[in-house]
């Protein structure tokens, strides 16, 4: 499963951070760090030419619930196997664009490639949404990234992979959301000023 | 923060993309704020302050709903921020119960995000949940199932639970599989508490929505990890939704970068691994569908890569299928090849396998190795199981190893002086073990082998002497080929007289030594006949040897005694001598008795008519019996007229059968153990080492009809030729050098088709010469000091074949157009200018010989380009001399790790010798590209080396279409 999906910039602000396994919010400063200039300085000290994928278990550590618990209610002979498995297999997989990294944690259930490519199509979709993404676009709609991200990963698993149909169904929920509502909500003061 | 100085720009997009969420200007101004802020402290500060604000202002009474949304909006924020904004989760969860579904969304993604599964708060949200799963709005029902999935534990499942299962038939997709997900997570938390639930998940995976099938694979993958057992039914359905998707059966939508729904497949392919593993019948039904995605997939983009791993790891996981298992492998070693150092890791594995202490461990790795022993790897690996072979003392076991080494040695052998000590040593270890046909062999190789060892001596003088002036050295040698030869033996000789001094000996290894010192110990005349033949008598003595033994000294004993009647000198008989002579005159074995009454009636005879009958190595001469005894016919003749009984043929005469059998059976007996004078069975054109390497030098090559080496006799023709024509200095050079040349380049080797490389070298000329560059850097392996480890090298030496290849293809594509337009060029012409070209050479510089480099091995390399050599003449002055040498200095810097290595991209920064690399490759590529423009618009003498060149190549090359060019060039 997927662990976690972080967002950050190059300075190591979090620009978004999804646990899938609930972490206080102390708990998630301290990981997103370390995922930015952990030991051996993560992403913050990788060059470019080298390898997307790092492994994390020595950040993120055991999985704590979901797959291992449900592995050992059912199988209780392979629990201890599957425990090692699961503590060893934690990577993290990054992709750095422009002013930001994007960060999937996931265990060994999951295909590292597709993982690589999981990003890319969340930040297709993104560019979609957005009209040529930056990163303040996700900064000042952090919420709309949270539904997408949630129309592709689910509890974490990957729930859908095509860019298109997340597309089509974050705009039904936009259209939806705004005939539902008769308020606007953006102040016309703002995008006066803000607007050229 | 630059970007931040844009900001109107930036969020006047984001806001026409996003459109449903434009914010305050107060959180914009945050925003701005700690974009700007310069420290850690100044942010922390500024969040602070805001959530002091908010905590303030959220407390108020009546805020209104879209401020309130806000509000929450701004403390998500700050607690990704990492500050505490616990004050207002109630907030959040009052939220949740709001009509607007703007609202309850955002309230639902904050619950979601503040709160754990065992907070205080769920039970407040459990409710709303409830509710929101039976909306209408299957937007609604969306963020319950969302906010269930997060926030519901163990206690609260049951509550939820109906509705969800219910939903699984939701008519929208979104939701079901939404709804599919939920139940994963329940069953993940608690499976005792929706264990009969599962069979939804089945039914799910033949939804008519490929998203929610797609998402039911997931909560089937962790089910099947779990029990394989019980989903093997479905093993069929996977292979058929499998099949579909690699069909691009889905709609276009699920596409990625030209794959057709590779997520899906990724998935499928590791249940299918699985479901499969160790089961035949279930494999059965997925070879197929691993067939066509293999076919399918392009491992140009990172996706297909992905899909490509998978079904590797696949096929190694479920029941062996020997197509699949080399679809698989292929596929390995194209992904190894990106960066062949991740291979090292395991190549070391073995290496480590073989130095463990754990016997059946090291067993098996010799089995390995036999296995995957090549033209390339054999020196290592034979080394190897004979230092293993020498440490065991298992008969049975040592038996096998003995036989591999010699199998291996005689497949593979890159020389015949390797294939000769390494025969020696088998037999010196493990000569009682062997079979009596290794020891013939080996006999015949020593024997036929001259040639070969004439050229190790070749060059390993020419090696020595340096690029330049041992082509000097090199053109008289070549004319006393024959002298030259007794050095090669006079080597092996001395190693034998020196192993006849341990104590204990094989039989089968005395008789080689016995038969080589009669042949060849006083070859030389460095030892004399008296101190041989001392030696052969100590060997009867000093062994306790059987009759086979004592019957090869005493044979060698008369050869010796023979050379030196036919050299004239007077053969002085030592006392043992003739004490061993007289021993075996009374010995009970007929054949020894035979032997030395042989030995002592030759010893009597004329000096010419013991040359005739024991020739100076003759050995592989052939002898040829007249089998109708013809030379007879006038003896018998006479006889006849004198009133003799004329001859009845045996048929005709009935009672004599039984006798004539017993004799013709004792003559098959005594035969079997006196040497073999007839001519050896014929070499096979088969790639097989043992294959007799017809040497120029023997005079024997012409009674010898081997297929394949028809340039030999013409070579053999030429040198003898040689004194008869005009041996004007020039031409004596340059004949012998072509002689030399040709012998080199034309000669067919055992690699030539006996490895894996043998793809390879079929290409161009081009091609097999960087072969043996390659090759040749490998056999210096272990001279060189690296910096890598021992192990790595033997790594390397062992594994080293296919990398090493791949770094050839650049710079043989470069080349091999070359060659064929100079081959393409007007063959016809070279017989006419001939002649001026070889003064014109002879007067020029001494050629300076690339292919030196690979010399040392140079019997590995089976056609060596002879374009190498004529681009180093033709070049500027300075060219050849700076070529040579470059490349020179570079083979011998280049540790070999390199030329195994080099197609490791030069820039990768990791790589320790990549600095050699670029050395190496620059060395290889800039000299031949600066040549070639000068072989284009060269001025006359060297066009016209061109044109000899050309006529050269179409006459010396085994593939050429006219051998007999070579004639013409000679006169």
């Amino acid at each position: 499963m997927i662990r976690a999906v972080i967002v950050m910039n190059t300075q190591g602000k979090p620009r978004l951070l999804k646990f899938y396994e609930f972490q206080p919010p102390e708990k998630q400063q301290e990981l997103t760090r370390s995922v930015f200039a952990g030991q051996g300085a993560l992403l913050s000290g990788r060059p470019d030419n080298v390898s997307n994928f790092v492994e994390a278990d020595a950040i993120f550590g055991p999985v704590i619930f979901s797959s291992l618990l449900f592995v050992s209610f059912v199988a209780e002979i392979t629990k201890k196997k599957k425990q090692e498995e699961f503590k060893e297999g934690t990577r993290l997989v990054y992709k750095h664009l422009a002013t930001l990294y994007f960060v999937f944690v996931f265990d060994s259930c999951e295909n590292e490639l597709a993982m690589l490519d999981l990003i890319q199509v969340l930040v297709e979709t993104l560019d979609r949404c957005f009209k040529n993404v930056c990163e303040l676009d996700i900064v000042f709609n952090f919420n709309k990234m949270h539904t997408i991200l949630d129309e592709i990963i689910f509890g974490g698993q990957v729930l859908e992979t095509s860019s298109e149909r997340v597309l089509k169904a974050v705009e039904e929920i936009s259209r939806l959301e705004k005939s539902s509502s008769s308020v606007s909500f953006v102040p016309k003061s703002v995008s006066g000023r803000f607007g050229r | 923060m630059e970007q931040l100085k844009t900001i109107g720009r930036e969020l006047a997009m984001g806001s026409q993309g996003g459109g449903w969420t434009g914010q305050s200007k107060e959180f914009l101004d945050l925003v701005k704020s700690i974009g700007e802020a310069r420290s850690k402290a100044e942010e922390d500060r500024i969040i602070l302050r805001e959530i002091e604000s908010l905590r303030r202002r959220i407390a108020e009474p009546d805020v209104p709903r879209r401020r309130m949304k806000e509000y929450i909006i701004r403390l998500v924020y700050a607690e990704m921020l990492g500050h505490d904004a616990s004050f207002g989760y109630i907030h959040a969860v009052k939220m949740t119960h709001d009509d607007s579904l703007s609202l309850k969304r955002t309230g639902y993604l904050a619950v979601t995000l503040f709160l754990s599964d065992d907070h205080d708060l769920i039970i407040l949200i459990v409710n709303t949940i409830q509710k929101d799963l039976r909306s209408d709005n299957y937007l609604i029902v969306c963020a319950a199932l969302t906010a269930a999935c997060k926030l519901i534990n163990e206690e609260t499942i049951p509550a939820v639970l109906p509705q969800v299962v219910d939903l699984l038939a939701h008519p929208k997709e979104a939701v079901r599989k939404k709804a599919v997900m939920a139940l994963h997570r329940f069953y993940q938390r608690s499976p005792a508490s929706v264990s009969h639930l599962i069979s939804n998940f089945r039914k799910r995976l033949c939804d008519n929505d490929p998203g929610v099938m797609g998402a039911t694979l997931c909560p089937l993958f962790d089910l099947i990890t779990a029990d394989v057992n019980s989903y093997k039914d479905l093993v069929i359905s996977f292979v058929s939704i499998l099949k579909q998707v690699a069909e691009r059966r889905l709609p276009k939508a699920y596409d990625y970068h030209q794959m057709a729904a590779p997520f899906i497949q990724i998935k499928l392919l590791k249940i299918l691994a699985l479901l499969g593993s160790g089961d035949k019948q279930a494999s059965g039904h997925i070879y197929n569908v691993l067939g066509d995605i293999f076919r399918k997939c392009e491992s140009s983009s990172n996706i297909g890569n992905a899909v490509l791993y998978e079904c590797i790891c696949c096929v190694s996981s479920i029941y062996p299928n020997a197509k699949l298992l080399d679809a698989a492998a292929e596929s390995t070693s194209k992904l190894i090849k990106i960066n062949p150092d991740v291979a090292e890791e395991h190549q070391l594995a073995v290496i480590d396998c073989l130095e463990d202490p754990d016997d059946t461990l090291k067993r098996k790795t010799f089995e390995l190795l036999y296995k995957m022993t090549k033209s390339t790897n054999v020196e290592v690996i034979v080394d190897r199981m004979i230092d293993y072979m020498i440490s065991i003392n298992d008969n049975h076991y040592k038996t096998e190893i003995a036989s591999r080494c010699v199998e291996l040695a005689e497949q593979f052998a890159p020389s015949n002086q390797w294939f000769i000590q390494t025969m020696n040593k088998v037999f010196e270890h493990a000569g009682d073990l062997v079979n009596v046909r290794v020891a013939h062999n080996l006999m015949r190789l020593i024997a036929e082998g001259f040639g070969e060892d004439d050229e190790g001596a070749d060059s390993q003088l020419r090696s020595s002497a340096g690029s330049n002036n041992s082509q000097d050295t090199y053109h008289p040698l070549v004319g006393c080929r024959a002298k030259l030869s007794m050095t090669g033996n006079w080597e092996k000789v001395n190693s034998y007289l020196r192993i006849l001094g341990e104590p204990k000996l094989p039989s089968l290894f005395l008789q080689v030594i016995c038969w080589v010192l009669g042949e060849y110990g006083t070859a030389d005349g460095k030892y004399s006949a008296s101190y041989i033949i001392g030696k052969l008598c100590d060997v009867t003595e000093a062994h306790l040897c059987n009759d086979t033994v004592k019957a090869y000294a005493i044979s060698a004993i008369m050869k010796i005694c023979a050379f030196e009647i036919a050299a004239g000198r007077k053969v002085e008989m030592l006392p043992e001598c003739q004490s061993l002579i007289d021993e075996l005159s009374a010995s009970h074995s007929t054949d020894l008795q035979q032997r030395a009454y042989e030995l002592q009636a030759l010893l009597c005879l004329h000096s010419q008519a013991v040359e005739s009958v024991i020739p100076l190595d003759a050995s592989c001469e052939d002898i040829e019996v007249d089998r109708n005894l013809s030379f007879l016919d006038s003896f018998v003749q006479q006889s006849i007229e004198k009133g003799a009984r004329p001859y009845i043929p045996e048929i005709e005469r009935s009672g004599m059968f039984s006798v004539s059998n017993y004799t013709s059976q004792h003559q098959h007996e005594t035969s079997s153990h006196t040497l073999r004078f007839e001519a050896y069975e014929l070499p096979k054109p088969s790639p097989t080492p043992a294959a007799p390497q017809i040497s120029v030098s023997t005079r024997t090559t012409d009674l010898v009809p081997v297929p394949e080496t028809t340039y030999y006799t013409e070579n053999n023709q030429a040198s003898k030729l040689q004194p008869v024509l005009d041996a004007s200095s020039a031409d004596h050079g340059i004949k012998l050098h072509l002689v030399g040349v040709q012998k080199k380049w034309g000669r067919p080797t055992y690699s030539a088709s006996s490895s894996t490389t043998s793809s390879s070298e079929k290409k161009t000329n081009g091609v097999t010469h960087l072969d043996g560059v390659s090759l040749q850097s490998q056999g210096t392996l272990y001279d060189s000091k690296g910096q890598q480890s021992e192990k790595q090298k033997l790594a390397a030496s062992l594994f080293g074949a296919s990398a090493g290849k791949t770094e050839k293809k650049p710079t043989s594509t470069q080349r091999a157009p070359k060659a064929n337009t100079a081959t393409a060029e007007r063959p016809g012409v070279a017989r006419a200018v001939s002649p001026e070209i070889s003064k014109q050479k002879a007067a020029s510089s001494p050629p300076p010989d690339l292919l030196d480099l690979g010399e040392p091995i140079s019997t590995t390399t089976p056609t060596i380009d002879p374009f190498e050599q004529l681009e180093g003449l033709i070049g500027p002055t300075p060219g050849p001399s700076t070529l040579d040498n470059s490349v020179t200095t570079s083979e011998q810097k280049a540790p070999d790790l390199m030329a195994l290595y080099t197609d490791t991209p030069p820039s990768s920064s990791s790589s320790i010798s990549s600095g050699l690399g670029d050395l190496h490759s620059a060395d290889k590529n800039s000299p031949m590209a600066k040549n070639v423009p000068s072989i284009k618009k060269g001025p006359n003498p060297q066009d016209s080396l061109q044109k000899d060149a050309t006529a050269r190549h179409v006459g010396v090359t085994p593939t050429g279409n006219n051998p007999n060019l070579f004639r013409d060039l000679l006169g």
